[in-house]
């Protein structure tokens, strides 16, 4: 239980820096934090205790294996964070070669 | 973006042909062991980031590497939507379907199509990770002229 | 098992890559090719819908199929909800694109623009089709990341601020939808939605399914820009370039916010009251506030974004209201009143909503504005932007003849039937406040006297901005006929067949 609340804590992290940080790359790194509290939480879920990686040998014989699904889902949404976080990082440099700074507080032509 | 010292130099490129190959190990052993094509990929496309870092972008043209590197993104992507396609057209008709022979489980020319996805699915991360550091090395030598 | 299927999502794929690689060496190759991949998307898709016939195919990829009624692969669904989807998302995308041969033509970096397109389609195809909630997610993803790169396409300063907001609450709304993916992984132990439906209907605990709805309805909520989650969609509808415009405000919040919640909640969770009542009153909020909110809007497209806002409240309070008097289970002909019209309402909004777009996209063509202080009288100088967007503004306000009108007031009747007075008053009043601001669009934009002296230069804009305009304007008026009971039992029906008998989601997809 206290893997999944330190998890927990790390996604509040990642929140607190998104609410908090005025910096667009700081934003951008806070919410790869959530991101990957969790991504541990969903790889935690699919561990079983004292379980093998799931490679099924032809040669041994039938053990305990931890879940594979977890894990491929994981690696999938790693890939979709990976895009995300490159679009962000573009994003955030076009937007400095406009404002010549990474503060959010300067950059704020949308109200309403 | 200037390279750095001759040590750097040095060391990157005895260092980068093993990461290299341990990428290709990595995607070609995708079927067998941990990893597959996007971690395999993911390596390939370090061995590449940490020559232009030791040598510098100004030693490339950096316009023609990233539309090279992203050509060779949607070729790779390209064929496995056309493997997927052809095992539509070929066997019992159904998309992502293997049509290729199994062979013995546990040796390297096994699992029938999945290599073939590893492969083409590692040049395609490897590919779009180089691109991607390419776009970004580019905004920044525009942004600080 | 139908070879069609994955095509959906396949076809645009393909070509999304093609045009990357083949853009550069051939002149021209994207927009020949963008418009014949929506054009055969569209022609797959009528084909469904005439073949399909109440019925509902699923397509098991790789052959994977499971046994013992176990599903192992991912899996594709086509029922008569889903394949209305797949017509409306690929013809207000074949519109728009047609309508962007010209409109980007201004742009550098068309061959991305079309590109992009095609990603964007290929994503909301694969949210509509999928029959599982992790691929659900990953198509989600495809499809909201294509449209982060569109929305800042024009990288002006605004624009790229509205993508980076966007960003970040598309982001976080992202990462809710995996924890509750995650969250009933650990439950359920599957991911298919009718698997997880066979195990909710064994027993399930109450409390945790809750939480989970809860933030289903947040993330979704957030795609979806239901009010208290709306904050990124003025900025980044109003900066998109307006054929994107169309698409998202017509077709994306739709696909990937309402048409998930919905899916989701008929055939996933079994029903309950406090749900039904947060999504009830969440409509109803989106619905009021969004009203009043465009009513002081300057700016025509984020006056048309804040709409949006208003008109997918009708659709979720419809949807709403059907959950609850289903859970109440005395008056099922009104159930079946409020989720048909909570569908009509959605398709005629994909329509009206992107001729509104489209329309102030071709005021920007020409004016360069989208301040409506600096437009007036236009009506003799762009006829037809004119007097689509007439038809169009009468729509969304409900007046007879148009579609708008038959949706809403098939909403409102049920609304009676159903004795929510207040949810029917509610919706009549925002109707006319939709009106008021329509009215104003018209009267500052094409009415008004004109406000700048260049307004005699300005001409029509050209053909194929205007045939789209004019196509979709007819569909305004032809969309009126599904009110006609005969036309909708062929068209509606099956749709909510599908949601109002929910166990017959599960049991089919399992069976085969």
């Amino acid at each position: 239980m206290t893997v999944y609340l330190l998890c927990f804590v790390l996604f509040l992290v990642g929140l607190y820096g998104v609410i908090t940080r005025r910096n667009l790359i700081k934003i951008a790194i806070s919410l790869s934090i959530m991101e990957f509290s969790i991504f541990l939480i969903l790889v935690l879920i699919g561990y079983i205790d004292n379980g093998l990686a799931p490679i099924v040998d032809p040669g041994s014989n039938a053990q305990v294996y931890v879940d594979p699904l977890p894990q491929a889902m994981v690696l999938t949404a790693i890939v979709i964070g990976l895009a995300t976080t490159a679009m962000l990082m573009a994003i955030a440099i076009r937007l400095y070669r406009k404002y010549k700074t990474f503060d959010i507080r300067e950059i704020k032509n949308l109200r309403g | 973006m200037e390279g750095m010292s001759t040590i750097v130099k040095k060391v990157s490129q005895l260092v980068a042909g093993i990461i290299f190959m341990y990428g290709i190990y990595i995607i070609l052993h995708g079927h067998l062991t941990p990893g597959g094509g996007f971690a395999g990929g993911a390596i390939i496309a370090g061995a590449f980031i940490l020559l232009i870092l030791a040598f510098g972008s100004s030693a490339l043209n950096l316009k023609k590497e990233v539309a090279g590197s992203s050509n060779t993104e949607s070729v790779a992507i390209l064929m496995v939507v056309i493997l997927a396609i052809m095992s539509l057209l070929m066997g019992i008709k159904v998309f992502f379907t293997n049509f290729l022979p199994k062979g013995e489980p546990g040796t390297l020319l096994s699992a029938g199509v999945i290599p073939l996805y590893n492969i083409f699915i590692g040049i395609e991360v490897a590919g779009a990770i180089l691109t991607i550091f390419l776009a970004l090395v580019i905004f920044k030598e525009e942004s600080s002229k | 098992m139908d070879a069609l299927i994955p095509l959906f999502v396949a076809i645009p794929l393909i070509s999304a890559f093609l045009i990357i690689i083949l853009g550069k060496l051939v002149k021209g190759f994207h927009r020949f090719l963008a418009p014949l991949t929506l054009l055969v998307l569209l022609i797959m898709a009528l084909y469904e819908f005439t073949s399909l016939g109440g019925t509902s195919h699923t397509y098991a990829m790789g052959g994977w199929i499971g046994d013992g009624g176990f599903p192992v692969g991912i899996f594709l669904v086509l029922d008569g909800f889903s394949v209305l989807m797949l017509c409306i998302i690929n013809l207000i995308g074949l519109v728009a694109l047609f309508y962007s041969l010209s409109y980007i033509a201004k742009y550098t970096a068309e061959a991305n623009y079309y590109a992009l397109f095609c990603l964007i389609v290929a994503g909301m195809n694969g949210v509509v089709l999928s029959g599982d909630l992790f691929n659900l997610f990953v198509f989600l993803e495809v499809s909201v990341i294509s449209s982060y790169a569109l929305v800042a396409f024009g990288v002006g300063k605004t624009e790229l601020e509205a993508s980076f907001k966007y960003q970040v609450l598309g982001g976080l709304a992202s990462m809710l939808i995996l924890l509750a993916i995650s969250l009933i992984y650990w439950k359920t132990k599957t991911v298919n939605i009718a698997d997880i439906r066979n195990v909710l209907d064994a027993g399930y605990s109450k409390s945790f399914y809750v939480f989970v709805q809860v933030l289903l309805i947040s993330g979704f909520g957030l795609k979806a820009a239901i009010i208290p989650f709306h904050a990124w969609l003025p900025d980044a509808h109003s900066s998109a370039p307006s054929p994107i415009s169309a698409m998202l405000s017509g077709v994306l919040i739709k696909a990937v916010g309402i048409y998930v919640l919905i899916r989701l909640f008929f055939n996933m969770f079994v029903f309950s009251h406090e749900i039904a009542m947060v999504i009830t009153s969440l409509g109803v909020i989106s619905m009021v506030v969004g009203s009043l909110l465009a009513l002081i809007q300057w700016d025509v497209k984020r006056l048309l974004a804040y709409s949006s806002i208003s008109q997918m409240g009708y659709v979720v309070m419809a949807f709403g209201m059907g959950i609850l008097l289903l859970l109440k289970g005395d008056n099922e002909p009104a159930a079946i009143l409020a989720i048909g019209g909570g569908i009509y309402h959605m398709i005629n909004h994909a329509v009206f909503k992107g001729l509104l777009f489209l329309n102030a996209g071709s005021l920007e063509y020409r004016l360069d504005t989208r301040n409506l202080k600096e437009m007036g009288g236009l009506s003799k100088a762009m006829p037809v932007t004119s007097t689509t967007s007439f038809m169009a503004s009468m729509s969304i306000s409900g007046i007879p003849p148009f579609n708008g009108f038959f949706s809403k007031l098939i909403i409102i009747v049920a609304a009676i039937n159903g004795r929510f007075y207040l949810l029917a008053t509610l919706a009549v009043i925002v109707s006319i406040i939709t009106l008021a601001y329509f009215l104003k669009f018209q009267r500052f934009a094409f009415f008004n006297k004109a406000a700048g002296k260049a307004v005699q230069k300005i001409k029509e804009v050209p053909f194929p901005m205007s045939f789209s305009m004019i196509f979709l304007a007819v569909l305004c008026l032809a969309l009126s006929l599904l009110a006609i009971p005969s036309v909708s039992e062929t068209v509606l029906r099956p749709a909510i067949d599908v949601l109002i008998q929910f166990e017959l989601y599960s049991t089919t997809l399992i069976g085969i």
